[in-house]
């Protein structure tokens, strides 16, 4: 097991912790739907570095390395269906503030 | 490890650029800047692959996605921004003392860290292991970008018929 390896795992979780805690502060607080996508790209890229990090202090980066290419194609492809619902809700509403959307549905 | 550090300090400033500032371009730009930062940490820890990914498609392609969405729908105007402002900065200001703290009370707490690694194994390249090891890992890719691609014509055909 490599020691200075593990040493790193606390301080990059750390980060991921905080990185997290922005990403879910972005998503409950904000109402702009587009902001709410950019908190889960926050989310996404938290994973993205635990994973970087898990596959280097276990020494299997080709794996963490697969499975982060595999985290990268869903990210797009979903972040760009997203994109396609907020774009037709705008179509709908004339507007990207939550509250507001929700009013029209009343 | 205090460059590591240093990097994962600028990632943070970004990701709060990014929640806390006024403008939406501003905010995709800094979604950009996260990761071409995450593309440094993944060249520092031996992923150089999956850092070339993230590069072309994170910092490449998802900005301008978010770019194009932002100027297809309507901007706020001045006077909105400045009503909305007030608003914004009450519900906002508390994340830097939260992420402070958070970091503050992380940073103390000593962990005694007690994974059981698995035993190493050889040397692979990532294409051998996506390629030879997982190859579901490549059909699933293929899946969900097909899947990515109908929802997309789907939903601009169905935003199509309804202007009609």
């Amino acid at each position: 097991m490599n020691i200075e390896a593990l040493q790193i795992f606390w301080p990059f979780s750390l980060f991921v912790i905080m990185l997290f805690i922005i990403g879910i502060y972005c998503i409950s607080i904000t109402f702009n739907l587009i902001r709410a996508l950019l908190g889960v790209e926050i989310l996404i890229k938290a994973v993205t570095l635990l994973i970087i990090v898990a596959g280097f202090i276990s020494g299997r980066t080709a794996l963490a390395q697969a499975v982060v290419i595999s985290l990268i194609v869903v990210e797009a492809v979903s972040i760009t269906v997203a994109v396609g619902i907020v774009l037709g809700i705008h179509g709908h509403n004339n507007s990207l503030d939550a509250r507001k959307i929700l009013d029209t549905d009343k | 490890m205090n460059l590591n550090i240093a990097i994962l300090i600028i990632l943070l400033m970004a990701a709060l650029w990014a929640t806390m500032t006024r403008s939406l371009l501003r905010a995709a730009i800094a979604l950009a800047l996260m990761s071409l930062v995450l593309t440094v940490i993944m060249f520092r820890l031996n992923s150089s692959l999956a850092a070339v990914f993230e590069l072309s498609v994170c910092a490449g392609l998802i900005p301008v996605l978010f770019v194009s969405t932002i100027s297809l729908t309507h901007p706020l105007t001045k006077e909105e921004v400045l009503q909305h402002m007030k608003d914004r900065i009450r519900r906002f200001w508390y994340l830097p003392f939260i992420i402070v703290a958070a970091g503050i009370a992380l940073s103390l707490i000593t962990v005694k860290l007690n994974i059981k690694l698995p035993p190493p194994e050889a040397v692979k390249s990532a294409r051998a292991v996506l390629w030879n090891e997982r190859p579901l890992y490549l059909a699933g890719q293929i899946i969900i970008l097909l899947i990515g691609a109908f929802s997309v014509v789907i939903l601009f055909k169905e935003s199509g018929k309804d202007e009609h």
